[in-house]
């Protein structure tokens, strides 16, 4: 029995057992072209302009916070001893973090078969290449002279000195350079069909040029299709392990040092859950008003929802699980400094921000272990601001509440952060926002051609094809 | 049935259009029984089993894939090496001047990235990607395989090919639209 009988059945039953349709309401794929290329090829909505506009304008404040930062020196941050790291780690934990949720929904979830990724794929690799170049200003002016950064690059230079290559800082630089040129990669290569179907459809001289180049004249053949889908499933065995490494060696940033709080076996584990978290609550952020606002809900459908508000709530578990586990090795170490440095975390001067990671962080996902809150896109939206801002708070709490209290008592202090901090910090939601405008814009922000073959008309051995052709037994051949 | 020529003189091929995977499916499979080489079929997303329906092996960018694996793990190796033991050796945290596993995030790091460039290039370089144009552009309804549409085309190069029965092979496999592609012009 084809699958479209079988979803017409008894809604009950439809439910438990019968897989509901990745799109909804037997679109054709002609449908899928019209209305995915229809948003990139319409005029500009004015929504899009009240959205751009002030994003384009707080991105702005980077250029003034970061070229004061560089013109006067990291003083002009709230940082000074302790705390020599604060907001500047945090934010690039924060943002790279989220950069996570792109290439695991592209990867991941392509090697175990979810066919569902293919409706969300495209807008969550773009969402990660911009997360990621927001993460990578951090690090870059936080060296303090940043005209020195070259010298993290294994450059050959007239001192003879050569970069560290025993120090995660510097496995870091390669891992999120890495993760970023693969990532830009692994979205090119899925946009190129797209691109050509622009192409074919574009209307003007300039859009058929632009189009036509970045298409690199695909043209649909299957020989071509043949090596394509090969690199794409190289792509996403490869992309599997350099997602779960890159914020392994984020985490080993702090797991190597002798800080304690930072010097934990369960960082790589944990900071991987927790990027994956965080990185399925942006990408949940920015697609349902996206989904919304372009009425998109044949193609992400309460069913994509559903299953990213599930992961969210595994992973926030799995968090909830390691900040638990955290406290219960450092009691079972017998380490004094251990246990002081977690006792401190929960009660000393930042409990704020550790009650702010736990019930944004570990509570509000438990809301999803509800099917009426994974169907309301309200109470969703709701707890995805709360685990992204809970994840800042969570980054925070791991990387100031362990510097501020220090070996030496009498250099205790507390980190406040200046407005340069704040605004640098703000201004790069204003870059990721007008980058994510810009591709919805001027990219097709979902994959066609898999959304396309993924409905059911498009396996040829599908039901729907034999009143069609009159010919049923060429599969046997094929296999 | 349509037969006009489109431009140019030369042949390039036959083309046609099925209206559904399974048609385009069942025709490839008879094309490849009839011993056609030079051949391709098109469609807005890659059919599952046309490769082999097609006849194709396996496809050959995962053997560049591991080259460039290997480089960019060999890479890494004595990027890492050549300075920490000859050019520049430091006592760091006690740890010897060939601490591999100190080394090894860096050239996990690289074997991904030069996998990740061989497998994109060696990709376009196998399918003679980029190219500006091709002589299967001429036909314009060819443009439907990126929105909805599914093809045949025949090169006129292969050397079963001859216009009249080549065309008769496509009328038997429910096609429509059958149309001579020609190259472009000389002039």
């Amino acid at each position: 029995m084809s699958q479209e009988t079988l979803t017409k059945g008894d809604p009950e039953i439809e439910d438990s057992v019968i897989r509901v349709p990745l799109v909804l309401n037997n679109r054709k794929y002609n449908w899928v072209t019209e209305k995915i290329c229809g948003i990139v090829e319409g005029g500009t909505p004015l929504w899009w302009w009240i959205a751009f506009i002030p994003s384009a304008l707080l991105a702005s404040v980077s250029m003034f916070t970061i070229g004061y930062l560089i013109s006067t020196g990291v003083g002009v941050w709230g940082l000074n001893h302790p705390v020599g790291w604060a907001w500047d780690i945090t934010n690039f934990v924060f943002w790279i973090g989220i950069g996570h949720a792109g290439t695991l929904i592209s990867a991941i979830l392509f090697l175990t078969r979810q066919k569902w990724r293919t409706s969300i794929n495209r807008a969550a690799e773009a969402m990660t290449l911009f997360a990621v170049m927001c993460a990578g200003i951090f690090p870059a002016v936080h060296v303090g002279r940043v005209w020195m950064a070259w010298y993290l690059a294994p450059i050959p230079n007239s001192n003879a000195i050569w970069p560290n290559f025993r120090s995660p800082l510097l496995w870091d630089v390669f891992a999120v350079s890495t993760y970023f040129t693969v990532s830009v990669l692994f979205w090119y290569v899925g946009l190129i069909p797209d691109l050509a179907t622009l192409r074919d459809r574009a209307t003007n001289k300039f859009r058929k040029m632009a189009y036509g180049i970045a298409a690199m004249g695909w043209r649909g053949a299957n020989r071509h299709w043949h090596n394509y889908e090969k690199a794409y499933l190289v792509l996403a065995g490869i992309s599997t392990p350099l997602v779960l490494s890159v914020h392994t060696v984020v985490s080993m940033d702090f797991a190597t040092s002798v800080i304690p709080g930072w010097h934990t076996t369960i960082f790589p584990p944990y900071f991987v859950a927790g990027a994956i978290f965080g990185g399925f609550a942006m990408v949940l952020t920015l697609m349902l008003p996206a989904r919304a606002l372009y009425g998109l809900h044949d193609v992400i459908t309460p069913k994509h929802i559903d299953n990213m508000a599930k992961i969210i709530l595994l992973t926030g578990t799995i968090v909830g699980y390691a900040y638990t586990m955290e406290f219960f090795i450092a009691w079972y170490s017998g380490n004094f400094f251990e246990q002081y440095a977690f006792f401190n975390r929960a009660t000393g001067v930042y409990w704020w921000a550790y009650l702010a990671m736990m019930s944004c962080n570990v509570l509000s996902p438990q809301l999803f272990w509800f099917k009426a809150c994974r169907h309301n896109v309200y109470v969703v939206f709701a707890v995805c601001m709360f685990v992204n801002a809970g994840m800042w708070f969570e980054r925070f709490v791991i990387i100031v509440t362990s510097l501020h209290r220090d070996f030496l008592p009498s250099s205790w202090g507390y980190f406040s952060p200046t407005w340069v901090d704040i605004w640098t910090f703000l201004s790069t939601f204003g870059i990721f926002l007008s980058l994510f405008l810009l591709f919805v814009r001027f990219l097709p922000m979902i994959a066609i051609s898999e959304v396309k073959g993924v409905l059911p008309e498009s396996d040829p051995h599908s039901p729907l094809h034999h009143s069609e052709t009159g010919h049923q037994d060429h599969g046997k051949e094929a296999h | 049935m349509t037969t006009a020529a489109i431009t140019g003189n030369k042949v390039y091929g036959i083309g046609a259009q099925f209206p559904n995977t399974a048609a385009l499916l069942h025709a490839a499979e008879k094309i490849r029984d009839a011993g056609y080489k030079k051949w391709d079929v098109f469609s807005p997303f890659p059919v599952h089993g046309m490769d082999a329906a097609m006849g194709l092996g396996n496809s050959k960018v995962s053997v560049l894939s591991l080259i460039g694996g290997i480089t960019g793990l060999l890479t890494a190796f004595l990027l890492q090496v050549i300075p920490s033991v000859f050019l520049y050796p430091m006592v760091v945290a006690g740890k010897p001047f060939l601490s591999l596993p100190a080394f090894f995030p860096i050239m996990f790091e690289l074997t991904i990235l030069f996998c990740a460039f061989a497998t994109v290039f060696g990709m376009l370089g196998i399918n003679r990607l980029p190219r500006l144009n091709h002589p299967s552009f001429n036909w314009d309804l060819l443009q439907k395989s990126t929105d909805d549409g599914f093809f045949v085309v025949i090169e006129a190069e292969d050397t079963n090919f001859s216009e009249s029965a080549t065309r008769d092979l496509l009328q038997t496999l429910c096609a429509s639209d059958i149309t001579v592609i020609n190259h472009d012009d000389e002039a």
